[in-house]
């Protein structure tokens, strides 16, 4: 397969980056729901019209009214999300949740993807537990508890948590902390008794939650796919917010370096345009090939997860490393370039820079993926 | 079964049936790559084998037309070529700058007769080419060039002096960037074709740091060059050179594959890695050299279908390089005192060495990273005055 988008893919991206453009841009969404102090960290009209454009359950089945689409299609909306740093819970809800729901029951399946795919509803996914994606350890634990569970524990870093109407929470059922096995997914509902938040804004703006569960009662058929046998399932809720949150990153990267270079061609110092100087054109011109090779490795990337091959998972740790190494670059040079007016809350390249840093962090920054890039090559 | 998996078991079964067993065993150094040429000396038997072999059949340049030596195999279907042979780790048949870079000039500018006449026997491997661009004068200046071709009616008398002519003692034929015209600078040079042996050719290799001698002095001293020997139109050859560096750029880049490409850590990790540091580096440059093997795919499937920027070449061809210089960096470091023995029987003559001094030029040859960056400036980032 060629490593470019095919003619419904770039027809997608056509009409995804108008809309984003129109809809998502800086001032009407970020800016606002920031300055309003907003708890969601996201305006739930623009959820709606992305349930409008068909964009809520692109990865659903179509069996569950979904589009059917796959990692590709779901990283060309995330790259315009990225670009416009657009607050939106399309990662957390339509890529991880969607991917996790879609490995359970027909009755779960009904019981929360239509609300989904309509932009009424809003998923959040708990699996680390400190402030290092470690999902190797989960201690949060579920015992049996009559028909249903009993869930005790924390889970932290949960984006827009105390916002979603369900949490889909990775908890450990039997063995301990690093077992591989005895890890089930659940679904736990917003409103179960015993559920508590510390809702915290982050840098970013974004909102995230450190979520308490004290013995919050669940029934069975919250359970997600397998008692105990949940781990293949959690691989591939990562494997989904890992490629996810690197096609958004090459967005926030793009999008910083398109106003960088946008910049150098206006802005005038000792009677010359700033774009003149080689010694910010080498730099300009090594970030964009950076930018472009990182690129390269998510599309390689979202093809192989969507082809089910076996080298997905180390490509997906190469592009995530790649993206995070790429757009942190793009957001340092952008506010180096800018120079004092870099560092106002005026300037838009300030956020890029912020977004830039949360997103590393989601589902691992580059020193994780480039350590899982040594231990899958085998040293 | 589609077309294509129909075309990949036949591709399959040809290898299977005549790649021998010696050619899929990886490239150790220098020696090991097939140029092709009147005087070139095969390694073994089976080396000749398999470019005979892949020449009758037009797999040595398989996208090229069969009239004039190749295959006519369409982008994917090179593609699957490709990756066929990287299954089964086959060396390529035949490597030759007239297949990476006159080649591809030659399908564009040149005549039906050139064509039919040159691209065969560069596709059978029986002439060697080697480059005369650089001269002592003008280097990332190229244009500048001095090396002058004087019109005999029938001919032009070449006169002057090229510089870092890669292999030119092992060459057949050059071809070569000749002043035709000294009152204009860009629309003063012509592209012309000759014989190495042709009276008043001369060459005198230059021993690097690695102790090696890839590259040549060669001078031009009255040298006859008929006038059917042009490539494209009189004056005009900086148009063909400038399509010519794109291909070069491309090859140095490494964007087609091989070893250059690949990731590194596990390799080294075979014989221990004992310094977190360094295996921390390693997986680092891991990170990286994957990733630009995608960008090589991307750039190459983007090339076919014309949809990359013209100027992308000068990007992978910056961001390659570094990377490969990074590369010998890290396996020097990782072999340790072994790494620096010179000329000992385990290291094969002090390879590592020799290889990790090597790809110092690989940012100067071809166009400077300095230049490369230039080039995007410009070109693709379109910023004021560069």
């Amino acid at each position: 397969m060629p490593l470019y988008h095919t003619e419904d893919q770039a027809m997608l991206a056509e009409s995804v980056t108008g809309f984003m453009a129109d809809e998502g841009g800086i001032k009407k969404q970020l800016r606002h729901y920031r300055d309003m102090n907003c708890q969601d960290g996201f305006g739930h009209a623009l959820w709606k019209q992305f349930a409008e454009m068909g964009l809520t359950g692109m990865l659903a089945a179509e069996a569950d009214g979904g589009l059917a689409m796959g990692h590709v299609e779901a990283g060309i909306v995330l790259r315009e999300i990225g670009r416009n740093l657009t607050p939106s819970p399309f990662l957390t809800t339509s890529v991880m949740g969607v991917t996790a729901l879609s490995g359970g029951s027909e009755d779960l399946r009904g019981r929360w993807l239509p609300g989904v795919i309509a932009g009424d509803s809003v998923l959040a996914v708990a699996i680390d537990e400190g402030p290092k994606h470690r999902p190797e350890r989960i201690a949060c634990k579920a015992e049996k508890a009559g028909n249903g569970f009993r869930l005790q524990g924390r889970k932290a870093f949960v984006v827009q948590g105390a916002s979603a109407d369900a949490i889909i929470v990775a908890a450990r059922t039997s063995g301990s902390d690093t077992d591989n096995d005895g890890i089930t997914l659940f679904a736990v509902p917003k409103d179960a008794a015993g559920i508590s938040h510390e809702n915290l804004r982050l840098v970013d703006s974004a909102m995230a939650s450190n979520v308490t569960f004290d013995n919050v009662e669940l029934d069975g058929d919250c359970v997600i796919g397998e008692v105990d046998g949940g781990r293949e399932l959690l691989n591939k809720v990562l494997r989904a917010g890992r490629i996810g949150a690197a096609a958004e990153l090459t967005g926030v990267g793009q999008g910083a370096f398109d106003i960088t270079t946008a910049y150098l061609k206006t802005r005038k110092q000792f009677g010359q345009l700033i774009g003149e100087f080689q010694g910010l054109q080498h730099r300009a011109a090594h970030l964009y090939s950076e930018l472009e090779i990182a690129e390269a490795a998510v599309i390689k990337a979202q093809q192989l997860l969507d082809g089910n091959s076996e080298r997905a998972d180390l490509m997906i740790s190469v592009a995530k490393a790649k993206a995070a190494k790429a757009c942190n670059l793009s957001v340092r040079e952008g506010v180096q370039m800018h120079g004092g007016v870099g560092m106002t809350d005026e300037y838009d390249i300030g956020l890029y820079m912020k977004r830039d840093r949360s997103l590393a962090e989601f589902m691992g920054d580059q020193y994780y993926h480039a350590e899982r890039v040594a231990q899958l090559s085998g040293y | 079964m589609s077309d294509l998996d129909a075309f990949r078991a036949e591709i399959r079964a040809w290898l299977e049936e005549n790649c021998p067993a010696e050619m899929r065993e990886p490239v150790r150094d220098e020696g090991d790559v097939c140029w092709g040429g009147r005087n070139f000396e095969f390694k073994s038997e089976a080396q000749k084998t398999w470019m005979d072999r892949c020449a009758a059949k037009g797999y040595t340049v398989p996208d090229w037309p069969e009239a004039y030596g190749g295959a006519g195999m369409s982008p994917a279907q090179a593609k699957i070529w490709r990756e066929e042979l990287a299954r089964i780790g086959a060396r390529p048949p035949l490597s030759s700058f007239g297949i990476w870079m006159l080649g591809p000039a030659l399908l564009k500018f040149g005549t039906e007769e050139q064509k039919v006449h040159y691209l065969n026997q560069i596709a059978r491997g029986e002439i060697r080419w080697c480059q005369g661009y650089s001269e002592p004068g003008s280097g990332s200046d190229l244009v500048s060039l001095q090396t002058f071709g004087e019109d005999k009616g029938d001919h032009w008398l070449v006169n002057g002096q090229k510089i870092w002519t890669s292999y030119a003692d092992k060459a057949d034929w050059i071809f070569c960037l000749v002043r035709t015209d000294k009152a204009n600078k860009y629309q003063g040079i012509s592209f012309l074709l000759f014989d190495m042996t042709t009276p008043g050719v001369t060459t005198k290799p230059i021993k690097l740091i690695s102790g090696n001698s890839p590259f040549c002095e060669t001078f031009f001293d009255n040298v006859v060059v008929p006038k059917n020997q042009i490539v494209g139109e009189l004056n005009r050859g900086w148009d063909v050179a400038k399509y010519l560096l794109g291909h070069e750029r491309e090859m140095i880049s490494g964007a087609g594959g091989g070893d250059r490409l690949n990731a590194i850590g596990a390799v080294v990790a075979r014989n221990g890695l004992e310094d977190p540091i360094l295996r921390a580096d390693l997986a680092m440059f891991d990170v990286d050299a994957l990733a630009y093997a995608c960008m090589g795919e991307k750039f190459l499937d983007e090339a076919k279908v014309g949809k990359a920027h013209p100027a992308q070449p000068n990007m992978m061809k910056y961001a390659g390089t570094e990377l490969n210089k990074r590369r010998h960096e890290l396996l020097m470091s990782a072999g340790g005192a072994t790494a620096l023995e010179w000329d000992s029987e385990r290291t094969n003559g002090g390879t590592p060495a020799r290889s990790w001094l090597r790809t110092k030029a690989n940012s100067i040859e071809g166009g400077t990273s300095e230049v490369m960056l230039n080039v995007v400036a410009k070109r693709i980032l379109e910023l004021p005055g560069a």
